[in-house]
């Protein structure tokens, strides 16, 4: 075999008592994919950090080419043929796709821009790969997945020949994943080297040479990925056997809890709700698909009540649904936010306050306004214990819990009603779980998921919307899809097949729905 | 170089971060000090023996302390809800006119009441008129989003040109032979004094009942809770329940009032009329003084205290060594800078990177 073209020798780093990396080493030869696997929290974003310059590692080389690299600068790392594509995109949405190729990879003292010359490269490099790209198109109007090859081009205009791809499948609808899976092979079969970030068990398998699973820092696997099954992957990652979300059908579902007809939102752009229909009915879950920004979060809001609709009706029990949060806590609706830390906990505000929050008012919890602290702490720790949040106590800042164990907490004071409560909010009525287990590790994901099968089996009407199809499969009695502010009919699982809601994500949907559901 | 989060924060961090700050303060005036010639030993042992060495001195600093106290209380509750009042010196001048609008306009007389309720009519139009002040900026950022920095310092200029105007017209004291003063409140209405043959008076014990108030208010009640929670993060704070834009009405109603008391107590316990001068910018040290007790009502009244302290000591200071009693504010704007990063210093460390 050719000499590798990256090498990392014992690569330690160290956050205080934490051992984000514990002596890493790794290969990477010329035209292959290798997957680097795990767990959040496992180690691969600090590693991927300390190859491109963010964090200067504490013990340990590494060699590119033969050549060591030093450590702590980006620059250097770019130089030396590293490109990486993040997670979050990093293009300026104003500009059009050659300025953004261009931007920062010109010098500053240049009188004129070198345009021509570098529209050549551009669509030079872009037919080399096999990536169709609109120079003059501006960013702001491309598809996720076109600004995803915009990031790889610009990583391959500055001459990479080692790309990082953090997770780039997150953001993809299953289609658009294939094309770049294509692409990848495109580019490892002219002799490029790709380091493939993911905790996807499936498209690591289709899509690499090679799997290195990093557990709790270390390095613990190193497989060809011929040789290897996701169970045997999915155990390196957790470290012990993984069985997978069970899910029980539903039984036959009961009464319509809440209804949405015709229901707009208004404000700019795609994520705006554009005539929604759905019923949501007790006993059962559904669950919506698509590609994040397409109104997933309209919904969300409008349900959670931190957002009014501009057209259309909401009805809940058969009265009209108030946009208010306090109204529908007490009516019996569990709301879990998308986003845990800026909407789901006050950081600064400790847990236990945290976990009362929703209910502060209720007479459980205050009386005159005087909050009753001792009845709040012990409902607290009620839900810490039932929920089993760890990393913190009642006293300590809900900041410093774990994505998990802060997702918990939030799950635990959506679903738990102050036992003195005796109205008719004991148990919750309508769940609504917007991205419940996103980037939280394998066992919180089985955690939160059982418990909202848990409340759909005790009764409540739930609504799961989700980016992850895998979830959205696993969970949902009823799948409809979301694109660009419309929602498809609410089908049960068994009359999607994985092409058709991918269809939808990328909104092909009127055919091949009517098919589906005939 | 860069900050960097630090983990975890040692014990012995958080004992050195204070001592620290002393030390820098020190350095800092210690320098300017030597500058002006002066003997270094003896000028602080004057600015100390000024502020607090004796029983005048402690009166003087606890009578400049009460003021610094009620704006220092203003600015840690609107500033825990992360509603930035900088007016609280155009508020303190509104309580101040409003005050002596009820218990000094025709000497006091033009409304046939008992005392008693003249008194507390006194101080309730003080504290509405400074809650009204800050009603209209609080109203201006929760419904269209205006930056409340600005109205409230700008609404400072208006106000001071409004007392001027006042002092000049209808409420000008005929007897001070043109100097721009008000007329004084009605006699029976003044606060008594703590100690005979000081200054200090009952308004120190209102201020201190008012931050006992206010830290009860923040720690034990639901209105606290919304106080926190929406300075602390308002999305989530709107998410759980919290009625965020009457949260920031109701800071605002508090943190105008406090500052409007301050005013009135001072009319009340101090100066008996209203001058253009009889703030130092009181207002304005009340936000160092909420800064430098990280926003905790508690804290307020050794922050106030400190503060007053040095601002006195300084002037028995000055008049001794000649050191120009400047060096007061140099010592308080030292001393915030320096707790404020040894504050960040305890949370962060500072990287500095290797050149390549």
């Amino acid at each position: 075999m050719s000499a590798p073209v990256l090498r990392l020798t014992g690569i330690t780093k160290r956050f205080g008592p934490l051992v984000a990396n514990d002596a890493i080493s790794l290969e990477l030869h010329s035209g292959e994919v290798l997957a680097l696997l795990g767990e959040n929290g496992a180690g691969k974003s600090t590693l991927v950090s300390i190859l491109f310059g963010h964090y200067t590692a504490d013990e340990g080389q590494i060699e590119i080419f033969g050549q060591p690299l030093a450590p702590g600068n980006p620059r250097l790392a770019l130089a030396a043929g590293i490109g990486m594509v993040h997670q979050h995109f990093t293009l300026a949405d104003n500009l059009s796709v050659l300025d953004n190729v261009m931007l920062g990879s010109e010098p500053l003292w240049q009188l004129f821009s070198r345009r021509s010359a570098a529209r050549t490269r551009l669509l030079e490099v872009a037919r080399r790969f096999g990536l169709p790209v609109a120079p003059d198109a501006k960013v702001g109007s491309l598809s996720v997945g076109e600004r995803q090859r915009v990031e790889i081009l610009k990583a391959l205009y500055r001459g990479a020949r080692i790309l990082i791809l953090d997770e780039p499948t997150a953001v993809l609808t299953p289609q658009e994943s294939e094309d770049l899976f294509k692409t990848l092979g495109q580019m490892v079969a002219q002799d490029l080297s790709i380091i493939f970030i993911s905790h996807k068990l499936g498209e690591v398998l289709r899509v690499s040479h090679r799997v290195a699973v990093l557990r709790g820092g270390k390095l613990v696997a190193e497989a060809p990925a011929s040789g290897t099954s996701q169970a045997q992957l999915a155990q390196w990652m957790v470290g012990h056997a993984v069985t997978a979300t069970q899910r029980r059908p539903a039984q036959s579902p009961g009464q319509a809890v809440c209804a949405l007809n015709n229901v707009s939102t208004a404000g700019a752009g795609r994520g705006q709700l554009d005539g929604v229909s759905l019923q949501l009915k007790a006993g059962e879950v559904v669950a919506i698909a698509g590609v994040s920004g397409n109104g997933q979060l309209a919904l969300a809001e409008l349900l959670c009540g931190t957002r009014a609709a501009s057209l259309g009706e909401i009805t809940f029990l058969g009265q009209p649904m108030k946009a208010s949060p306090a109204w529908l806590v007490t009516q019996g609706v569990a709301r879990i936010p998308e986003d845990r830390h800026g909407v789901g906990v006050v950081g600064d505000l400790n847990v236990w306050e945290n976990a009362v929050s929703e209910r502060l008012r209720s007479p459980a919890f205050s009386k005159a306004l005087w909050v009753k602290r001792q009845a709040a702490q012990a409902h607290a720790g009620r839900i810490l214990r039932e929920f089993d949040v760890r990393g913190g106590g009642p006293h300590t800042p809900a900041r410093s819990l774990s994505g998990g164990n802060m997702q918990k907490l939030i799950l635990g004071r959506a679903l738990v009603a102050p036992s003195t409560e005796t109205t008719a909010s004991q148990s919750p009525k309508l769940i609504i779980a917007h991205q419940p287990t996103w980037g939280l590790d394998i066992g919180a994901v089985a955690y939160v998921q059982q418990q909202l099968i848990a409340a759909r089996d005790a009764g409540a009407a739930v609504l799961v919307i989700s980016d992850d199809l895998d979830e959205v499969l696993a969970l949902g009695d009823r799948v409809a899809v979301m694109h660009a502010g419309r929602l498809t009919q609410a089908l049960p699982a068994e009359a999607w097949t994985r092409e058709a809601i991918g269809l939808a994500m990328a909104g092909v949907h009127d055919e091949t729905t009517a098919g589906v559901s005939a | 170089m860069r900050l960097e989060k630090r983990t975890q924060t040692s014990k012995l961090a958080l004992l050195l971060a204070p001592m620290a700050a002393i030390a820098f303060t020190l350095l800092v005036s210690s320098l300017l000090v030597l500058w002006a010639g002066a003997p270094l030993g003896q000028t602080y042992a004057l600015l100390f023996k000024g502020g607090f060495g004796s029983v005048f001195a402690l009166s003087e600093t606890l009578t400049r302390a009460v003021p610094l106290i009620l704006t220092g209380l203003a600015a840690t509750v609107a500033f825990k809800a992360r509603l930035f009042n900088i007016g609280a010196e155009g508020q303190l001048y509104a309580g101040a006119l409003a005050a002596v609008a009820v218990g000094g306009l025709h000497g006091g007389t033009g409304f046939d009441l008992p005392i008693w309720l003249l008194f507390v009519l006194m101080m309730l139009a003080a504290a509405i008129a400074g809650a009204l002040l800050l009603l209209g900026p609080a109203l201006l950022k929760a419904r269209l989003g205006v930056d409340e920095v600005v109205t409230t310092l700008l609404l400072n200029f208006i106000m001071l040109l409004f007392v001027s105007a006042m002092l000049d017209g209808p409420m000008k004291d005929p007897t001070a032979m043109g100097w721009p003063q008000s007329v004084a409140l009605q006699g029976d209405l003044e606060l008594s004094k703590l100690v005979a043959q000081t200054r200090i008076h009952t308004g120190l014990i209102w201020a201190c009942s008012l931050a006992v108030a206010l830290w009860a208010l923040m720690k034990y009640t639901v209105p606290g809770f919304d106080i926190r929670a929406t300075g602390a993060n308002a999305r989530a704070a709107a998410f759980a329940g919290v009625p965020v834009t009457r949260t920031v009405v109701l800071v605002a109603v508090l943190s105008g009032a406090l500052a409007g008391l301050a005013g009135a107590i001072e009319v009340a316990g101090r100066t008996s009329y209203v001058t253009l001068d009889m703030s130092p910018g009181y207002g304005y040290t009340g936000i160092v003084i909420a800064m430098l007790a990280a926003l905790n009502p508690m804290g307020v009244l050794a922050a106030a205290v400190f503060v007053a302290g040095v601002l006195v000591g300084a002037d028995t200071m000055s008049r001794a060594v000649g050191v120009p009693t400047y060096i007061a504010d140099v010592i308080v704007a030292a001393s915030l800078i320096s707790v404020l990063v040894a504050t960040l210093m305890t949370q962060y460390r500072v990287v500095w990177r290797r050149k390549p």
